[in-house]
């Protein structure tokens, strides 16, 4: 009887070992992690990049913009991603130069799931901020009342939802509220993880749209694709010139476009809450993270090359999935950046 | 009054053992209310797909786990070859050798490994093997779930070749046969039921573990392409999937948890058929 | 084989070799430890005990106390206990006493099997019917008849600490059985007959001759069960909301120290929140290393040696 399991294990052993050595041409596999705001988008590229280049394979594993930061200074990853840009400090912690390269905007959206509610909610900065700092409590508060009118809101209590992992989603929708609310700013601040006034903490844009959807009466915040392809609504909140917008790609593009002339020379910026009739006031650029030099000829190549390539042709699946093409002067810019991509300084591309 | 005190007596007596017996009827209840489910829900999402299929992009319907599953074995494959020698021949030592002072540690030690929250092991191997490597991989989480399988096959092997008595050792040196020989070519043989057994209930117990693989293996969208690189593991899946809003992505955790358990407790009860071996099932 | 001088080159390899594989054992707990400590010294001098005692939790201002997490997990672990022990404790008492003997060896099996479902897989479970079950159910109910004590108060949220102590009141109910059977079967049967011989019916036997002889093996039973629901990670992370708060309310959200490790260890961007994350990993290892020692001991005194591998 155990000879007989003896050489079971030792044929899961066997086949363990030649799954071990399986692929004579090994494909390049280059390794990313970070962010999860832009992972519905990045998956997609990363598969139909596969197809034309089925030599190169980008593993991307959205664990949070902040992992993406920490990885990207360790090194123990090939790129990484984030939707806040690397604060001074972050940058100098790490020994090489970082380049920071955006590759679409997208939108935090305010996402609830109140079963009743047949049209959008309308959220002013006001009543937004006061939800999460645990002033507003129940959905039928008169502030809320008085923004949706004809609209029936249920006498139920609100269930905040929020990050419980460092993001990049919740440094965007910190910034906006510390920027409208000196209550949030001075209490909560903005950053890739912050403590938080209220709410169940939930992991990844994913975990956060998730907890939504099983929790009758929630209220989370979560990048545009995410509400999308879970059905979740969404709220239109009022902008800096007092309209309510919805997220969509004019308003998020238009919140780009009205900030795009005076981007500094490293791309880093924000986008929160710009002028502008049309513009929805919590967008953001996302960033891949790639150093300068790079250790590697052939995967800093491969990085560069799929770079350009999503600029230029992966566009048109970002616009599926909602997220907005970056400002023509920006894409100068971001072009320029990639070439600076370079291997014992020469350029890769 | 003597009388109602005897009643009293006879009745406390019956209402104890019924809740007695109560309790134990709704843990088996339990048992069977979590793995009917899983059943149910997995068989409903399992297809053909799931074991021959990466995964899709985000919000894509379809796909399967099938890289997650190879990355499973192979994890599990790499734990054994770290852990299996380490374990055997440290086992071999408490028995043989053992009745000292460092023995002594070494069985404690082995017993606190084993008490060890997993994710202090993944913590561990990140700061041991990972950022040295610059990198995460397979190695990594190889490695971290091997540590937790190590201290079982110890403990296991030690209690196994314990068992085997004296004579048969003594009978081996009186015709002249080397210690060595004879542990390795009659102890060892002898205990090797026992000792096979403590090894897959290691293995079944590292092959659910997740927390370690978070910050080792990482986790891998497409086939692995090296140990030094990071892969996909089936119970990583299960957690990313699960705690996704997609629909989609719900059934295949449901699917991935189904096939998990049959993986697992396949293990447990073929290992129960072989031995009358208890305990290790548990950590 | 005992006390045998190695006679030739062959034994002494041999022997030197299994040294070699047994130090290896304690190198990995000592690596692990040394790990521990050295990754957390940062956070050990910016906070000193504070740490223990602080209750913010805010990687905004680098200000770490991890009293909440100590707490969740804690409460949590506790909770799992008062609710695992009678069952455990009933299941066990039915197996060893009261079962007829064809029962016995297939219901402690499937209670074995509870213990070999991987965590994530109660996670899972956790979420999608457990988490629903508690929202839509029970804790409107305990709400209406039990709300005015403190600790059925507040929003259903389902996840939580009523669900992350049931969760993992579940994972350990399963290994307090299985022990605290093998201890019950340990205790000598002439202390069953000389109860029954005195006129005792079945339950004063049990509860006067049997448990307090078996008392101390049962309460290591219950360590190890705790020592296992304080190190619990994948699971308890899925349900109990993960939020670092002191809450009275079982319905309250909260987050443990293993929880907090799964969620952020990966993206500790500054130094001191990597040290802190790393702090709570030496907590959590010293703790459960002392609960196991202390448990080990206790089961060892009723005698049972093959009990030395659980």
């Amino acid at each position: 009887m155990f000879r007989k399991l003896t050489l079971i294990l030792l044929l899961l052993f066997l086949l363990a070992l030649i799954g071990c050595g399986k692929p004579a041409t090994r494909p390049i596999l280059i390794n990313g992690a970070g962010a999860t705001f832009p992972y519905p988008l990045y998956s997609k590229w990363f598969d139909e990049y596969a197809k034309i280049r089925p030599e190169i394979r980008f593993n991307y594993q959205s664990i949070g913009s902040g992992a993406g930061i920490r990885q990207i200074i360790e090194r123990t990853v090939d790129f990484g991603a984030t939707d806040a840009p690397m604060t001074d400090e972050q940058l100098q912690r790490a020994k090489a130069e970082i380049l920071h390269i955006p590759t679409v905007l997208g939108a935090v959206v305010v996402t609830y799931n109140i079963p009743e509610l047949t049209k959008p909610l309308q959220l002013t900065p006001e009543t937004l901020s006061a939800i999460f700092l645990g002033h507003l409590t129940r959905w039928n508060d008169s502030r809320l009342v008085k923004t949706n009118p004809g609209v029936a809101l249920p006498d139920k209590e609100i269930t905040i939802v929020r990050r419980s992992d460092g993001s990049g989603t919740t440094f965007v929708f910190t910034d906006y509220l510390s920027s409208i609310s000196s209550e949030w700013q001075t209490k909560v601040g903005k950053g890739t993880a912050v403590n938080w006034p209220s709410g169940i903490g939930a992991k990844g844009n994913e975990g956060v749209a998730g907890q939504v959807k099983q929790i009758p009466y929630s209220i989370g915040y979560v990048e545009l694709a995410y509400a999308i392809q879970s059905k979740l609504g969404y709220a239109a909140i009022q902008n800096k010139d007092g309209k309510f917008v919805l997220p969509t790609l004019e308003s998020i593009t238009e919140a780009a476009a009205a900030t795009a002339a005076t981007i500094p020379p490293d791309l880093r910026t924000s986008i929160i809450n710009p002028p502008g009739e049309k513009a929805y006031p919590i967008a953001a650029y996302t960033y891949i993270l790639v150093y300068k030099e790079q250790d590697d000829p052939m995967k800093g190549k491969a990085i560069a090359e799929f770079l350009w390539w999503a600029f230029h042709r992966g566009e048109k699946y970002a616009a599926d999935l909602l997220y907005a093409p970056l400002p023509q002067n920006v894409v100068k810019l971001t072009e320029a950046k990639i070439k600076a991509i370079s291997y014992q300084g020469k350029p890769l591309l | 009054m003597k009388q109602q005190l005897y009643l009293w007596r006879k009745i406390k007596d019956k209402g104890m053992s019924q809740l007695i017996g109560l309790s134990a009827l709704m843990m088996v209840g339990i048992l069977f209310l979590i793995l009917g489910y899983i059943f149910i829900k997995g068989v409903s999402a399992l297809n053909w797909d799931f074991f021959t299929q990466l995964p899709k992009p985000v919000g894509e319907a379809g796909g399967g786990m099938a890289n997650a599953i190879v990355g499973s074995f192979i994890l599990l494959g790499l734990a054994c070859s770290f852990s299996l020698p380490l374990g055997i021949l440290a086992g071999i030592y408490l028995s043989e050798f053992g009745r000292n002072q460092l023995g002594t540690t070494v069985r404690f030690a082995a017993d606190l490994l084993t008490g060890l929250p997993s994710i202090v092991v993944g913590i561990f191997i990140y700061t041991l093997i990972v950022l040295p490597m610059k990198g995460f991989s397979a190695i990594a989480g190889g490695i971290a779930l091997g540590i937790i399988m190590v201290p079982v096959i110890t403990r296991t092997t030690e209690e196994m070749m314990k068992i085997i008595p004296l004579t048969i050792r003594e009978a081996a040196l009186a015709l002249g046969i080397r210690e060595w020989r004879t542990i390795l070519s009659v102890v060892l043989p002898a205990a090797l039921p026992g000792i096979i057994t403590g090894i897959m209930l290691a293995i079944a117990r590292a092959a659910g573990e997740t927390a370690p693989l978070l910050f080792t293996a990482l986790g891998n969208r497409f086939w692995h392409s090296g140990l030094d690189q990071p892969i996909a593991a089936l119970p990583l899946q299960i957690f990313t999937y699960a705690i996704s809003p997609y629909e989609d992505w719900h059934a295949q955790a449901w699917a991935g948890a189904l096939v998990l358990i049959i993986l697992v407790l396949g293990l447990s009860i073929a290992t129960r058929f072989l031995t009358r071996g208890r305990y290790y099932f548990m950590r | 084989m005992i006390k045998m001088l190695p006679r030739n080159a062959g034994d002494a390899l041999f022997r030197g070799l299994t040294i070699l594989f047994a130090l290896l054992i304690l190198g990995i707990l000592i690596t692990a430890i040394y790990h521990l400590v050295t990754g957390s010294v940062p956070a050990l001098v910016k906070f000193g005990w504070g740490f223990l005692t602080g209750t913010t939790w805010d990687p905004v201002a680098e200000e770490f106390g991890a009293l909440p997490l100590i707490y969740g997990t804690v409460v949590s672990a506790f909770l799992a206990l008062i609710i695992a022990i009678p069952f455990s404790l009933g299941t066990a008492i039915y197996l060893s006493e009261y079962a007829p003997l064809w029962l016995r060896n297939p219901v402690s099996f499937l209670v074995e099997l509870l213990a070999v479902i991987p965590s994530v897989i109660y996670g899972l479970w956790g979420v999608f019917v457990l988490a629903p079950w508690l929202r839509t159910t029970l804790q409107p109910w305990l709400g209406k008849y039990f709300g005015f004590l403190p600790l059925f108060q507040g929003p259903a949220y389902g996840v939580g600490l009523l669900a992350g102590g049931i969760i993992l009141a579940i994972m350990i109910l399963p290994i307090i059985t299985a022990i605290s059977r093998d201890v019950l079967q340990a205790v000598p049967q002439e202390q069953r007959e000389a109860m029954l011989a005195l006129g005792a019916t079945k339950w004063e036997m049990i509860s006067q001759g049997v448990l307090p002889y078996a008392h101390s093996g049962i309460f290591g039973a219950v360590i190890l069960g705790l020592g296992r629901a304080l190190g619990e990670t994948m699971a308890i992370t899925m349900v109990i909301g993960n939020r670092p708060e002191i809450v009275i309310s079982l319905f309250g959200l909260a987050q443990t120290m293993a929880s907090s490790i799964a969620n952020e260890f990966t993206e500790a961007v500054s130094d001191i929140y990597l040290a802190s994350l790393i702090e709570l990993g030496l907590i959590l290892m010293v703790v459960t290393l002392l609960l196991n020692a202390l448990a080990r001991l206790l089961i060892w005194r009723v005698g049972r040696p093959s009990l030395e591998t659980v």
